[in-house]
Formats: structure tokens, C-alpha cells, sequence
């Protein structure tokens, strides 16, 4: 008997008991759906996650002061110390021995309390290097940003976050040229920056910049030349890991340390962070999806269940075909190809509802939902591995019926 | 060994004064040769033994009854002639093959080469019209479609039924889906046609019917066994052997 003969028998089987059928499709449909809406959501939202982070600053290397590598016990932590200074930063821009980093931005950070009029704010105010706005990939809304002559006269010139604008001057727009005073100084409003949104631990919009020389002059507390932190961007996403090395080098020489593990600074990037937010949907898509993947299981013994009821019920019918030269394999092959049909149409039919509520879902949730190829293709197959593990048992058990009992079944 | 001595020789004189298209004795080749056959049922403890010792030979170009009361073992010979059951003791050589020896694979492929059922019950699928029915032999036996088509088509018509190849079951009479039976057991040209009961479920009107049809297929030289226990139908055969409790009691040629 030919496969096409096969199908054709099998197809005709499938269509006379239209009802059950559809029922047995619609819980394979159920289960490859579920899976590939919940396979999609994992995907987008790690997708959602990577751009909000890498939006933050694309290709960026954190350098800061102190090592968290603490072996001996008696080194400051992360974060402390003053270790790092506006000479690093220098050396770090030289293209000679770090040729994998584009551009360097320090940052010179600390508390201060703002005043502009009678309106108070205390927030984190930066002496920052020119670099900074596109190192950090960050935008101007309105006015400008500190320029190399700001730097190089020690201007008093502020940049504000959006966030710390509306604290202060309760609006963003129209506050440039207005006045802020910080530590006693007036500073003259510049520019606001683009609203960019938190990150893991701090508020990015609630900050205002000034030239690092400034900071260094007016706003510094302990040694001036020290900073607190220097953002190093990678020439690519693919030059990080040697732009790390880089850096690493560069530091390790210009603080005179012999031994790596002596280092008195800290080099981190922003994979770190993608790196946990992935696994934390990882965790969860894996979840997700083991519960989808369960009612596939339960659409599969659905599969079982109505071929047994259909091998029961055509029991003289296999009796005839044996009868009239049927072979055991010709007989299983039959219901086998009828229980792939009714998984292959469970398949596709549950990657049109999947990929349609993919499509839907986005503007009800807010999260992207991501559809592959691979996952459409992937599910169509399982259905059809579904259809067939589960139309094994029938099958057999078709397959193996005496003609002359299954003639005699009334 | 009694009969299996005399049923030759009765044959071939039913032969000489029956039909012109008969072969002689001399010709004759044998298309069923049961030896010693015994079969034993076995439920639990029970024990039944069905066939008590046949011999029976039966020639190419006969048309044979097998007669008994139920319970006498007709249907256990039928199962066994049709492949469909086997031997406890002894042998079966169907168109001088031994049969015991083989696997259910190389059985479905004789019955689908070798036999041309007719059941009481007809048996066809409902789902498939006249035409798709008489293919299935041919489907099984991998014959192309257009070529399948056209011998179904053959089949139906030479048992008058040209004019219905797309009426299902269904849509027919008793009688004419018997008929579709007979195209199907006829449709792969096969060594024997086994009707069991063939006319068990029919009305008189069906029953001559298709009694016409297999005298007709006779004439044409075909080798008929039919299982049956009504006495009207077996004397239409040239060739009637009695059964009963698991032996035979007679073997007579009729005409």
C-alpha cells in the first residue's frame, strides 16, 4: 500500500468522525500554542531587558576604585577609596595601549544639596568629562551639553536631569539660563538632558552634571584629582572582552601593581547585569513552558485516547483489510499516519492561534512577544512526534488483531 | 483416506459431463490439499477439538459446498482454507504451497493473491463507494490506480452492476452489495473464491441472484468453495462434502 494510499485511507478516517477529531485537535492546538506564547514572551522580555540595559550605554566598561577581590582583608571595598584619578582616564584614552577603547567619560560624583529660588533638592551632582553624554548614550532635550571649554575655564555651568529639573524649577522646559546654587556657588543652567529611566540601582534622571574641573575645584571633598568612577566605551560589542583586557593592563601599569590579584580597582560592564536579568526570565520561561509542555502531554494522551476508541470501533474494518491482504505493517502504518494527522493539524493550527495572539498580546501587556521560525517549526514537529508516540500503542494493538476475531465483532 | 481417494475421480466424471471448459482428470491440478487436519481450541482448561482428522482435495476449475449443522466444524475449515486460522496437527498446501510455515506478513500476502472472500455479513466499508471497494485487493496487492480503476470497473460489471461503480453500501440492496462482494473476490484473480454463507443475509430473489452469479463464474472456469448449511444452496455446487463433529461423513458430486 502507498503512503499516498496510506494518507487517503487515513484522511477519510480522520474526516468520518469530524467531531471527535476536531475535539482531539483542539488539545494539541491548546498545548503548541501555550508553548510557543510562552517560549515568545520569554524571548521578548529578555529582548525588552538587553535594550532597555545596552540603551544605557552600548559596549560600556565600569571601571571604580577599590577591589572587591579583598584577599588580604585589609583593602577597601568596591566603590571606596580614591584610588581611581583624572589620570587614568587620561591614560585609558590613549589609543596606543588600549586601541579597543573608543572613548572615556570619568565621573567625579557626590551629595550636594541644590537651591534654586526657595525650592530645595538634594541629589548626586557629577563633574563629568565631555565624553560623558555619548559614552553614556545619553541625549540633550534642551539646551547644551558641557563642552571642553566649560572643562577647561572651570565654568560654572550645570546640566540637570530632567527629574532634578522638575524638583527644582517644578518644569524642563524654559529653565535654561536660570540659576542654581550648589555649595554656595551659582551655577548656570545649560541644559537639560533626555529622560533615560532608572537602571538597577539609581535613578538616571535625577542628576546634575558639571565640568569635572569644576567638581574638582568647588565641589570636592577629599583628594581633587581623584574620581569616582570611569566609563570606558568598547570600539564593539565584539572588542569588549579586549577592551576589558586592555584597561586592565593600562591600570595595573599606571598604578605600578605587579600582581593581578593586587588590583585596587574594579572593571565591570553592563553583561554582568544582562547576565542576571537573562537568567531571572530564563528561570521563568523554563517554568512557563514546562506547564505548557504538560497540557501538550495531556493533548497527546487525548491522541491515544481517540485512537483506541477508533481502532475498538473499526475493528471488522481491519479485520476485512487483513483479510483481503492487508500486512500488520500496512494496518499500523494506517493508524499511525491517522494519529500524525491529528497532531500535524493541532501543530499548525496552534502556531496560527499562537502566532496571532503573539501579535495581540504586545498592546494588552506591554511586552514584546517574540515568534521564531525555529519555534514554529520546532512546535509543528512536536506535534507530529505527539501524533506518533502516541499512536504506537493503538497502532500495535490494530496491527496485531486476529483477522478472524476482528471479522466476527459485531 | 477414503474420500481423498474417490474425490479426484468423482471430480473428473463431473468434469467429462458438466462443463466443455473442464479440464480432464489427467490435467488436473490440486488448489487445496488438507492432510490429517486437526484443530484443537483451547479456553483455560477446556478443550475443544474443532477438526478431528480431514483430508480433502480439491481441483481447479471445481465448485465445491462445504454442508454441515452448525457446531460441525464447517466455519473452522473455511478460517483455515482462507488463511485466516491455522492447523493445530497436520498440513495445508493452498495452490501447492504449505501454508503452516508462514508469517502473517507472507499470509495477508496470500490471501490477497491467492482467495477471493464472500462473506455473509458482506462486509464492505461503508464509507467507500462501489468502485473504491472492489480496489482494495488491488490496493494491498500495490497495483497502479488507473489500473486498479479500470479492473474494479471490470469486476463490477461483470457482476452486472456497470451502472453503479459511485453508490456506496449504503445505497445499495442486500443483494447488490453482494454482488460488490463478489467483484472484489474476483477483481485480484485469484486461485479460489471462498464464500462463506454467501447467501446467509439475502432474500430468495438476492440468493438466486448470486447463485446465478457464481454458476456463471463456474462455467467461466473459476474454483468455487462455498460454506454453507442450507442444503438448496449446496446442491446448486457440482460437489458437496458433509461435515460434522469435526469429520467428514460424505462426499458426493451432484451433477
Amino acid at each position: 500500500m502507498s503512503w499516498l494510499e496510506t494518507f487517503r485511507t487515513s484522511w477519510a478516517a480522520v474526516r468520518s468522525h469530524a467531531l471527535r477529531s476536531v475535539l482531539t485537535v483542539v488539545g494539541i492546538l491548546i498545548g503548541i500554542a501555550a508553548v510557543i506564547l510562552t517560549v515568545g514572551l520569554g524571548l521578548g522580555t529578555q529582548k525588552d531587558v538587553s535594550a532597555q540595559i545596552s540603551a544605557l550605554g552600548s559596549n560600556l566598561l565600569i571601571v571604580s576604585p577599590g577591589s572587591t577581590t579583598s584577599s588580604s582583608g585589609v583593602r577597601g571595598g568596591f566603590g571606596t577609596g580614591s584610588t581611581l584619578t583624572i589620570a587614568d582616564a587620561v591614560a585609558l584614552a590613549s589609543h596606543v595601549s588600549a586601541p579597543d577603547v573608543k572613548a572615556v567619560a570619568a565621573e567625579k560624583t557626590s551629595s550636594q544639596s541644590l537651591t534654586a529660588g526657595s525650592t530645595n533638592w538634594t541629589t548626586s551632582v557629577s563633574g563629568v568629562t565631555p565624553s560623558w553624554l555619548s559614552v553614556r548614550s545619553r541625549s540633550i532635550e534642551v539646551g547644551r551639553f558641557l563642552t571642553s571649554s566649560d572643562d577647561a575655564q572651570s565654568s560654572d555651568v550645570v546640566v540637570l536631569g530632567s527629574e532634578a529639573a522638575q524638583e527644582l524649577f517644578g518644569r524642563t522646559v524654559g529653565v535654561v539660563g536660570q540659576t542654581v546654587t550648589v555649595a554656595g556657588t551659582s551655577f548656570e543652567v545649560v541644559g537639560v538632558l533626555a529622560p533615560a529611566g532608572s537602571d538597577s540601582s539609581s535613578n538616571l534622571d535625577d542628576v546634575a552634571l558639571v565640568p569635572m574641573s569644576t567638581a574638582q575645584t568647588q565641589l570636592s571633598t577629599g583628594a581633587s584629582s581623584s574620581v569616582s568612577t570611569v566609563y570606558l566605551e568598547a570600539a564593539s560589542a565584539g572588542r569588549l572582552s579586549a577592551a576589558y583586557q586592555e584597561a586592565r593592563a593600562v591600570l595595573l601599569t599606571t598604578h605600578g601593581i605587579a600582581d593581578a590579584s593586587g588590583a585596587d580597582f574594579t572593571i565591570s560592564s553592563q553583561d554582568a547585569l544582562v547576565s542576571t536579568a537573562t537568567a531571572v526570565y530564563r528561570t521563568l520561561t523554563v517554568l512557563l513552558t514546562g506547564i505548557a509542555a504538560l497540557s501538550l502531554l495531556v493533548g497527546g494522551i487525548g491522541v491515544m485516547n481517540i485512537m483506541l476508541v477508533s481502532v475498538t470501533e473499526r475493528t471488522r474494518e481491519i479485520g476485512l483489510r487483513k483479510a483481503l491482504g492487508a500486512p500488520p505493517g500496512a494496518i499500523r502504518r494506517q493508524f499511525l499516519v491517522e494519529a500524525a494527522i491529528l497532531g500535524l493539524s493541532g501543530g499548525v493550527l496552534g502556531a496560527l492561534v499562537g502566532s496571532l495572539a503573539a501579535l495581540l498580546l504586545p498592546a494588552a501587556i506591554g511586552s514584546s512577544v517574540v515568534v521564531s521560525p525555529a519555534a514554529i517549526g520546532l512546535s509543528l514537529g512536536v506535534s507530529v512526534a505527539i501524533g506518533i508516540v502516541f499512536g504506537v500503542y493503538p497502532a500495535t494493538r490494530a496491527a496485531r488483531l486476529a483477522p478472524i476475531d476482528a471479522l466476527r465483532t459485531e | 483416506m477414503a474420500e481423498r481417494t474417490t474425490a479426484p475421480t468423482a471430480s473428473a466424471a463431473s468434469a467429462a459431463t458438466s462443463s466443455a471448459r473442464r479440464r480432464g482428470a489427467a490435467e488436473a491440478r490440486p488448489v487445496i490439499e488438507l492432510v490429517g487436519a486437526r484443530k484443537t481450541y483451547r479456553s483455560g482448561s477446556i478443550e475443544f477439538e474443532a477438526l478431528k482428522g480431514i483430508d480433502v482435495r480439491i481441483d481447479e476449475g471445481e465448485y465445491v459446498a462445504i454442508m454441515g449443522p452448525s457446531g460441525s466444524g464447517k466455519s473452522t475449515i473455511m478460517n483455515v482454507l482462507g488463511c485466516l486460522d491455522t492447523l493445530t496437527e497436520g498440513e495445508y498446501r493452498l495452490g501447492g504451497v504449505d501454508v503452516e510455515d508462514l508469517d502473517e506478513a507472507d499470509l495477508a500476502a496470500i490471501r490477497n493473491r491467492q482467495i477471493g472472500f464472500v462473506f455473509q455479513q458482506f462486509h464492505l466499508l461503508p464509507s467507500l463507494s462501489a468502485e473504491r471497494n472492489v480496489e482494495l485487493p488491488l490496493v494491498y496487492a500495490a497495483v497502479p490506480a488507473d489500473e486498479r480503476r479500470r479492473r474494479a470497473r471490470a469486476a463490477l460489471e461483470r457482476v452486472g452492476l456497470g451502472d453503479r461503480f459511485e453508490n456506496r453500501p449504503g445505497e445499495l440492496s442486500g443483494g447488490q452489495q453482494q454482488r460488490v462482494a463478489v467483484a472484489r473476490a474476483l477483481v485480484g484473480e485469484p486461485t479460489m473464491i471462498l464464500a462463506d454463507e454467501p447467501t446467509g443475509n439475502l432474500d430468495s430473489v438476492s440468493t438466486a441472484d448470486v447463485l446465478a452469479l457464481f454458476d456463471e463464474l463456474h462455467a467461466s472456469g473459476r474454483t468455487i468453495v462455498l460454506i454453507t448449511h442450507e442444503l438448496e444452496v449446496a446442491e446448486r455446487a457440482r460437489r458437496i462434502i458433509r461435515v460434522r463433529d469435526g469429520l467428514i461423513q460424505g462426499d458426493e458430486v451432484t451433477a
